[in-house]
C-alpha cells in the first residue's frame, strides 16, 4: 500500500504468522480472554505492522519485508493482506512521542538491508493488529479486551474496527506525530503575590513545593533577583520557569529526602519527648559510621549512586535497590521496566563505572484474585498490575543480559492503591582503573558536560515531583516512560570500553529529574557549570527549555569528559552506535548557568539550589494500638487441613511460574539458585553467586520484608526484617562479619495535614523503625551502605483513600569465601536427623496464622541479637565444617511452612515430634507450628555427624526433633500422639497451585 | 608454547554471553578474541585469522524483529563472503541460543546438501508464549557428524529463551535432517532417556524434541541450551545433592562441547607431530 502524506510517502509492511503455523500470541490472548473476561473467542491472529514515511520504492519495500520476515514461520508483505477473515480488529500503536523500540530497531535493519540509512526526517512507526474471529462478541467485549488486557491508553493509540467499519473505511493510518506547539519560549513568574497564590502556582505546575518552600524561593529572588551578575546575563528580578522547575525538582521529596532529614519532635507512648535531628543522620548514617570504625571493608557509602564494599584484590562490590512505585501504578509494564534498567544505571554509574552482575526484584501487591467490585475506579486491577510489573522487569532484565538472584512477592490489599516495585542491582567495580582507585572520580573546571544515550522527549517530565505526591486523579500522564534495554546495553558496553581507556573523569546516572538532577549534582563537584539546552538531541521539536532540562527520557548518562579526550570519546561512541552530545562545560563560577542558544534561561546560585531548602520540622506521637487476639484453636482442629491452607496462602506459596520467566543464569555465575529442590519449585532462603565464571569466592544476597508486623509496632517489624535477611544469609552458608545492608523505606504520607490527620502516628512509626534500624544493624554489625525512601504511598483515586502499611525492605549483600560450601534447604537423604535451633516463643502477632483467621494480635516477634549472634556463628561453623545436609530458616508461616518447604524440596517425608522443639513458656501445638519467632533454623544432618554437631551447638538452644524418611509424608507428633499426617505431594500441590 | 588454535567471540548490540563463552574456550586452552561486531565488520577479512567462531547468546538488537533477524542481516550484508570462505575452508562455527537463531536465519544450519545461506528451519516462539529459564536434559546423537558432541551421551544444561521451538520449512527437510543425523542433540526425559514430546522436558514444543542441529560437515553447530552456563560443577541446580551423593563431577559438563571443538581444530588445522 502506497500513499502520499504531505511530502512523505507512506509504505505499510505487514508481518504475520503463516496460516499453517500456530499463532502463539493470538492463542495466548484467547486463553487470557477466557480466563479473565469469561468470554469465548474462536481465534485471534496477530500482525506486526510497520508504517514507513519515507521515499521507498516497491522493490526496496519487498526486499525489506522479505529480509525481516522469517520465511519458515512468517509471511511478510507490502501493503495489507486482503484475504483474511475476521469480525473485529484491534489496532494498537503508540501515542505521539512514546518510545517505539521496535521501530527504532527497524531503522537499523533498514540500513543493513538496503545499504542506505533512513533520513532523520523519515519516520517509522510500529503497531500490532489483532484480528478477532467470533461473531458473538460485541463492541463492548472487544473494548474490554483492548483496554483491560492488551493496551494502556496512557501510552497506546487504540483503534477498534468491526468488519463493516473496515470495509467502509479501511485501516487508519498509524501516524503518531507530535504536534509542534509549545515553541522554545521561556516564561517568568512574579512571586510577589499572596501566599495562597504561591501554593496555587505550585499545584498548577506539579512542582510539589510547599508554602514554606515557595516563600523561600520568593525571598531568595527578592534579595538576589536584581544582583549585577544576574542582570549581566540578561535575566530580570523574577525567576524563569527553568529556574523554578529546577528548584522544584532538586527540592523534591524524591531527591532531597525532606522527611528523612526533618527535625522531629517525638513523643513516646509514656509521654517522654525527644528531638530527632533527622532520622537519616541520627540513626542510619550514625549506625554505619559507628560500625565503620570496626570493620575495614566499607569503601563508599551514601555518597555515590550506590554503596560500595570491598570484595577481593581485584574487585569491590556495588549494590543499590530502588523503588519505582508511582510509574508502575500508571503503567505497570513500563514502570517496572524503567525501574530495573534505571537501577542498573545507578550501579553502572558508581565510582568510575561498575559492570552489572545480578538483579533483584520484589513487589508488594494486592491479591491478583481481588474481586472486580473491590477495585476503585481509576485503579488497575491488581492482576493486571502484577502481570505487567513482572513482564516489564522480565524483559528489562533479560534483554540487558543480567541474571536475577532474588525475587519475591508480598500480598496485602493495602497495596492496591500503589504497588511497591523494588528493583536492585549488584555490580562489580575494579579496585583499580588506570592506576586510580575504582571508586574515585572528580570533575575539574573546563571538563565538558557530555550526555550519552537516547534522545530527549517529554517522557517522564515531573517524574520526581510526581512521585513525591499521592496518586490522584490528575496525576500527569507524561510521567509514564518506556524503557529500551538494548539502547542501554549498547551504552553500558560502550561506557566500559571508555572507562578502561580512561576517556572520562566522572559518570552520573541521568535518572529522576533528567539533566536537572544529574548536572545539578555534578556541578557541585567543580562548583559550577554552563549548560546549553539547545545542544541536547531531541526526539521531536517543540520542547520548551525547562522540559529539555527535566525530561526523564530513559537510557541516558551524564559524564564529565576532559577536552583532550572528547575526540576519542566521540569516535568510540560512533563505532558503537551510541549517541552522545556535548552540552557545555563545568566551571567554578558557583552558578548553575543554563543557556538556550545564546540567551540565559537560568542562573541559580548552586549554594541556594542545594542548601536553600527550608528544613521540615515535624511532630511524631507514638501510641501503641490494640489488636484483639483470636480465640484459641479448638482441640479437634484439622491440623492437616490447616497446613495445606497455609501452604496455599499468597504470602507463603511458590511464585515459581513467574520467576521462571526471569533469566537467572546468564553470565554463568549462579551457585544457589532462586528456586531450589528436586523440582526447583521452592524459593531459596538466599542466593549465592560467584563474581566470575568458575569462581570460588562468592556473594550472598538476602532480603527481609514483613509489612504486616508494622500494624503492631514498626520497631519490631524493623528488628524482624533485619534478622530475617541476616539469618537467611547464614542459612545458605554465610557468616557474620562481612555483611552490608540496604534500607528501602516505603511509607504512607507521615506529614500531618487535612488529608492525613494521623500523620504524627505514621511519623512515629517511621521514627521507631529508624531507632530499631540503629540498634539492630549495630548489633549484627551490618552497616547500611545505601538506601532509598518513598514517602507518599497513598492513593485517593476512585474517592477512596488507600495507604500502604509502613514497609521496610532490608536487603543484605555478604561476601562468601568459598561457594562450594553453600547449602540448599531441601532435605537430601532419608535417615538424616532433623534439628531445630533457636527458641520458639508465643509470637504470633502479625503472623500469617492470625491473618488466616482475620486477626492481627499483639505479640509481634522480637529479636534478641546477642543470643542470635552466638547461634549464627555456631551455624556458620557447622556449615564451614560441612556438617549440614540442609539448612532453612523459617519466616512467614513459621515452623509449619518451614518443615513443609524442606520436605517439598526433597520430595521426602519428615517425622517430627513438636514437643521437642525448644520453646520459651507453654505453647500449644498450633503456637509452636505457626509462631514466627525470629532467629531459628531447621537443619538436617547425617546420623554419623550427630556427636560433632551437638558438641558445636552445646551451649545453644537446639534439639533433635525428628528424622527424614523415605515415605513422602510430613508427620507431626506431640510426644507420642499423632497430630497430623499430610502427603508431601498434597503439600506441593497446595503450594504450587495458586499463583500463575 | 601457546595453543595455535584461535577462537573468536563476537560481541555487541545486546549479545551478552561473551564472558562465559570466552572463559569456556580459554579453559579448553585456546586464545580467544572478543571483538565487537562493528570492529569485525570494518575489516571482515580478519575472520580468517580464527579457527573457531562463536555466535553467542543474548538479545541481539533486542530480538525486536524476531530473534537473530537483524544480526543475520547485518552479517550477511557486511561479512557474507568472508563467512562463506570461513566455512568452506572447514573452520568451526558454534551458535548458542541467539547464536543458533542467527545461524538458522543465515542458513548455516542445517544447510542440507551443503547449500549454505538458505534458510530452511526456524526457532519459533515457545508453545507457552513465554520466556523460560530452566534446566533440561539433552541426549547427543552418536551417529551425528557433529564434532562438538562427540563422546557425549546425556548432558544437562540450562535453557533461557522465548523463541526456541524448532520447526522446519517442510516435512522433507525434517526427514532429511533426521536421515542424515544432523540432529545432534535432543531434549529427553531424564528418567527414560527418550525424546521428550511434552513440557517441561521439551521446554518449547520443538519438533522431534530437537534442541540442536549441525550442518553436513558437522563443523557448524547450533543449539538452544547453554553449555557455557555449566562450566563449574557448582552451576548445576542440584549440586548440593550431587555432592552429598558423591556424584558431583569435577568440572561443569558444558565444558565438553568446547573441549571437543578445540581438540578437533588442533588435529585438523595443526599437525600434532609439529
Amino acid at each position: 500500500m502506497f500513499s502520499t502524506l504531505g511530502t512523505l510517502m507512506h509504505t505499510r509492511l505487514e508481518i504475520s504468522t503463516l496460516s499453517a503455523r500456530r499463532d502463539v500470541r493470538g492463542d495466548n490472548l484467547c486463553a487470557q480472554i477466557r480466563q479473565v473476561l469469561g468470554l469465548s473467542v474462536d481465534t485471534i491472529r496477530c500482525r506486526n505492522v510497520f508504517s514507513i514515511f519515507a521515499d521507498l520504492d516497491r522493490r526496496e519495500s519487498k526486499e525489506l519485508v522479505e529480509a525481516i520476515a522469517n520465511p519458515v514461520i512468517e509471511r511478510g508483505i507490502v501493503g495489507e493482506t486482503d484475504t483474511v477473515s475476521f469480525d473485529w480488529i484491534i489496532i494498537v500503536g503508540f501515542l505521539p512521542g512514546v518510545t517505539d523500540n521496535v521501530a527504532n530497531t527497524f531503522r537499523v535493519a533498514f540500513r543493513d538491508v538496503l545499504g542506505r540509512p533512513l533520513a532523520a526526517e523519515d519516520r517509522v512507526h510500529s503497531s500490532l493488529e489483532y484480528l478477532i474471529s467470533n461473531v458473538e462478541v460485541t463492541r463492548r467485549d472487544v473494548e474490554n479486551v483492548a483496554f483491560k488486557l492488551i493496551a494502556n491508553p496512557l501510552i497506546h493509540n487504540i483503534v477498534i474496527l468491526s468488519r463493516l467499519d473496515w470495509k467502509l473505511d479501511g485501516l487508519p493510518l498509524n501516524n503518531p506525530v507530535v504536534a509542534d506547539d509549545a515553541g522554545t519560549s521561556v516564561q517568568t513568574f512574579d512571586l510577589n503575590v499572596p501566599d495562597d497564590a504561591l501554593v496555587d502556582l505550585s499545584n498548577e505546575h506539579t512542582w510539589a513545593l510547599s508554602r514554606e518552600e515557595m516563600l523561600a524561593i520568593k525571598d531568595h529572588f527578592h534579595r538576589h533577583g536584581e544582583a549585577a551578575d544576574r542582570r549581566a546575563v540578561g535575566l530580570g528580578p523574577n525567576p524563569t520557569d527553568v529556574e523554578v522547575e529546577m528548584l522544584a525538582q532538586t527540592w523534591s521529596e524524591h531527591c532531597k529526602h525532606k522527611i528523612f532529614n526533618a527535625v522531629i519532635d517525638y513523643t513516646d507512648a509514656d509521654g517522654a519527648t525527644e528531638t530527632i535531628d533527622g532520622c537519616y543522620g541520627d540513626f542510619i548514617k550514625k549506625s554505619t559510621a559507628e560500625i565503620g570504625e570496626s570493620v575495614g571493608w566499607l569503601v563508599s557509602v551514601f555518597s555515590d549512586n550506590a554503596g560500595v564494599i570491598a570484595f577481593n584484590d581485584d574487585y569491590h562490590l556495588v549494590y543499590k535497590v530502588e523503588t519505582h512505585n508511582s510509574p508502575s501504578a500508571l503503567d505497570p509494564y513500563g514502570g517496572a521496566m524503567t525501574g530495573i534498567v534505571g537501577v542498573n544505571r545507578d550501579t553502572l554509574a558508581t565510582g568510575i563505572g561498575a559492570t552489572l552482575l545480578v538483579n533483584v526484584w520484589g513487589y508488594c501487591l494486592a491479591s491478583p484474585f481481588t474481586d472486580n467490585a473491590d477495585v476503585p475506579d481509576g485503579i488497575m486491577h491488581p492482576r493486571r498490575i502484577r502481570d505487567g510489573v513482572h513482564l516489564g522487569c522480565i524483559e528489562g532484565g533479560n534483554q540487558s543480559g543480567i541474571p536475577y538472584g532474588l525475587g519475591w512477592e508480598y500480598f496485602d490489599e493495602r497495596f492496591m492503591g500503589k504497588p511497591l516495585v523494588f528493583c536492585g542491582t549488584v555490580g562489580l567495580l575494579p579496585t583499580t582503573v588506570n592506576n586510580q582507585p575504582g571508586q574515585d572520580k572528580d570533575i575539574r573546571p573546563g571538563d565538558l558536560i557530555v550526555m550519552v544515550g537516547g534522545r530527549i522527549g517529554k517522557d517522564g517530565i515531573h517524574g520526581a515531583t510526581f512521585s513525591s505526591e499521592e496518586l490522584h486523579q490528575f496525576s500527569p500522564v507524561q510521567a509514564v516512560q518506556i524503557g529500551d534495554p538494548i539502547t542501554q546495553k549498547k551504552m553500558s558496553d560502550f561506557l566500559h570500553e571508555a572507562r578502561d581507556r580512561g576517556l572520562y573523569r566522572y559518570i552520573w546516572d541521568n535518572g529522576a529529574g533528567g539533566l536537572s538532577g544529574s548536572i545539578g549534582e555534578m556541578a557541585e563537584r567543580s562548583n559550577g557549570c554552563k549548560l546549553d539546552l539547545a545542544r541536547a538531541p531531541l526526539k521531536y521539536t517543540g520542547l520548551k527549555p525547562w522540559e529539555v532540562l527535566l525530561s526523564e527520557a530513559q537510557e541516558r548518562m551524564s559524564m564529565a569528559v576532559p577536552p583532550d579526550f572528547i575526540d576519542a570519546f566521540t569516535d568510540l561512541a560512533e563505532q558503537r552506535e551510541v549517541e552522545i552530545s556535548v552540552l557545555g562545560e563545568f566551571n567554578d563560577s558557583g552558578k548553575f548557568h543554563v543557556i538556550y542558544e545564546d540567551r540565559t534561561v537560568a542562573f541559580l546560585d548552586l549554594d541556594f539550589l542545594h542548601n536553600g531548602l527550608p528544613r521540615l520540622h515535624l511532630k511524631a506521637e507514638w501510641t501503641a494500638g490494640t489488636h484483639p487476639e483470636p480465640p484459641p484453636a479448638a482441640d479437634d482442629a484439622d491440623l492437616g487441613g490447616l497446613l495445606l491452607a497455609m501452604m496455599a496462602r499468597l504470602n507463603v506459596c511458590s511464585g515459581e511460574r513467574k520467576a521462571r520467566q526471569y533469566d537467572h543464569e546468564v553470565k554463568g555465575l549462579s551457585i544457589i539458585k532462586p528456586y531450589v529442590g528436586i523440582g526447583n519449585d521452592v524459593p531459596s532462603d538466599a542466593c549465592v553467586f560467584t563474581a566470575v565464571p568458575r569462581g570460588r569466592e562468592g556473594v550472598i544476597l538476602a532480603a527481609g520484608i514483613l509489612p504486616r508486623y508494622s500494624d503492631i509496632d514498626t520497631y519490631h517489624m524493623t528488628g524482624s526484617v533485619i534478622d530475617l535477611a541476616v539469618r537467611r544469609t547464614i542459612a545458605v552458608g554465610g557468616r557474620l562479619g562481612h555483611i552490608a545492608g540496604l534500607d528501602n523505606f516505603c511509607w504512607p504520607d507521615p506529614v500531618e495535614s487535612e488529608k492525613t490527620p494521623d500523620g504524627p502516628y505514621k511519623l512515629a512509626q517511621l521514627v521507631r523503625a529508624n531507632k530499631a534500624l540503629y540498634e539492630y544493624t549495630r548489633a549484627y554489625q551490618v552497616p547500611c551502605i545505601s538506601g532509598k525512601d518513598s514517602m507518599k504511598n497513598d492513593s485517593t483515586r476512585g474517592g477512596r483513600k488507600i495507604s500502604i502499611p509502613p514497609t521496610l525492605l532490608f536487603s543484605t549483600m555478604a561476601r562468601m569465601a568459598d561457594v562450594t560450601k553453600a547449602i540448599s534447604l531441601d532435605v537430601k537423604r532419608s535417615g538424616d536427623l532433623v534439628y531445630v535451633l533457636g527458641v520458639t516463643r508465643k509470637e504470633l502477632g502479625g503472623s500469617e496464622y492470625y491473618a488466616m483467621a482475620g486477626y492481627t494480635g499483639m505479640d509481634v516477634p522480637t529479636v534478641e541479637p546477642v543470643s542470635a549472634c552466638m547461634l549464627y556463628d555456631a551455624v556458620a561453623d557447622a556449615t564451614e565444617a560441612e556438617l549440614c545436609h540442609s539448612v532453612h530458616t523459617p519466616a512467614i508461616g513459621g515452623m509449619a511452612a518451614g518443615f513443609s518447604k524442606m520436605a517439598i524440596g526433597g520430595r521426602l517425608g519428615l517425622d517430627v515430634d513438636l514437643s521437642r522443639i525448644p520453646v520459651d513458656g507453654r505453647l500449644s501445638v498450633h503456637e509452636i507450628l505457626f509462631s514466627e519467632s525470629n532467629s531459628r533454623f531447621i537443619v538436617t544432618i547425617a546420623e554419623s555427624r550427630r556427636q560433632v554437631f551437638e558438641e558445636q551447638m552445646a551451649d545453644l538452644p537446639h534439639a533433635q526433633v525428628g528424622t527424614v524418611k523415605h515415605d513422602p509424608v510430613l508427620t507431626f507428633y506431640y510426644e507420642s500422639a499423632l497430630e497430623s499426617e499430610v502427603a508431601v505431594a498434597d503439600l506441593r500441590e497446595a503450594y504450587t497451585g495458586v499463583l500463575d | 608454547m601457546p595453543d595455535p588454535v584461535k577462537a573468536l567471540v563476537i560481541t555487541g548490540f545486546g549479545l551478552n554471553c561473551e564472558r562465559e563463552t570466552t572463559t569456556a574456550l580459554e579453559t579448553s586452552g585456546v586464545d580467544v578474541a572478543m571483538i565487537h561486531l562493528n570492529d569485525l565488520l570494518r575489516d571482515a577479512g580478519q575472520l580468517m585469522q580464527y579457527h573457531i567462531v562463536a555466535f553467542i547468546g543474548g538479545f541481539s538488537f533486542g530480538d525486536h524483529l524476531g530473534a537473530g533477524t537483524v544480526l543475520a542481516n547485518r552479517v550477511k550484508a557486511h561479512m557474507g563472503s568472508e563467512l562463506n570462505e570461513f566455512i568452506t575452508s572447514g573452520r568451526l562455527v558454534v551458535g548458542i541460543c541467539n547464536g543458533f537463531q542467527t545461524l538458522t536465519r543465515l542458513g548455516l544450519v542445517p544447510a542440507l546438501g551443503s547449500c549454505y545461506f538458505k534458510q530452511t528451519v526456524a526457532m519459533a516462539p515457545n508453545d507457552s508464549g513465554l520466556f523460560r529459564n530452566c534446566w533440561v536434559t539433552l541426549k547427543c546423537n552418536p551417529a551425528s557428524p557433529c564434532i562438538f558432541t562427540r563422546g557425549i551421551d546425556m548432558l544437562p544444561l540450562p535453557i533461557r529463551h522465548g523463541e526456541g521451538k524448532f520447526v522446519s520449512i517442510d516435512d522433507k527437510t525434517l526427514a532429511d535432517l533426521e536421515e542424515q543425523n544432523l540432529v545432534a542433540v535432543r531434549y529427553v526425559d531424564p528418567a527414560t532417556g527418550d525424546p521428550a514430546t511434552t513440557f517441561p522436558h521439551n521446554p518449547n514444543g520443538s519438533v522431534n524434541a530437537i534442541a540442536g542441529i549441525c550442518d553436513p560437515s558437522g563443523r557448524i553447530f547450533g543449539l538452544m541450551p547453554h553449555p557455557e552456563a555449566y562450566l563449574s560443577p557448582y552451576n548445576h541446580p542440584h549440586w548440593t545433592r550431587q555432592k552429598i551423593n558423591g556424584v558431583l563431577p569435577e568440572t561443569g559438563l558444558g565444558q565438553q562441547i568446547f573441549d571437543n571443538a578445540v581438540r578437533f581444530a588442533r588435529d585438523e588445522f595443526f599437525d600434532a607431530t609439529d
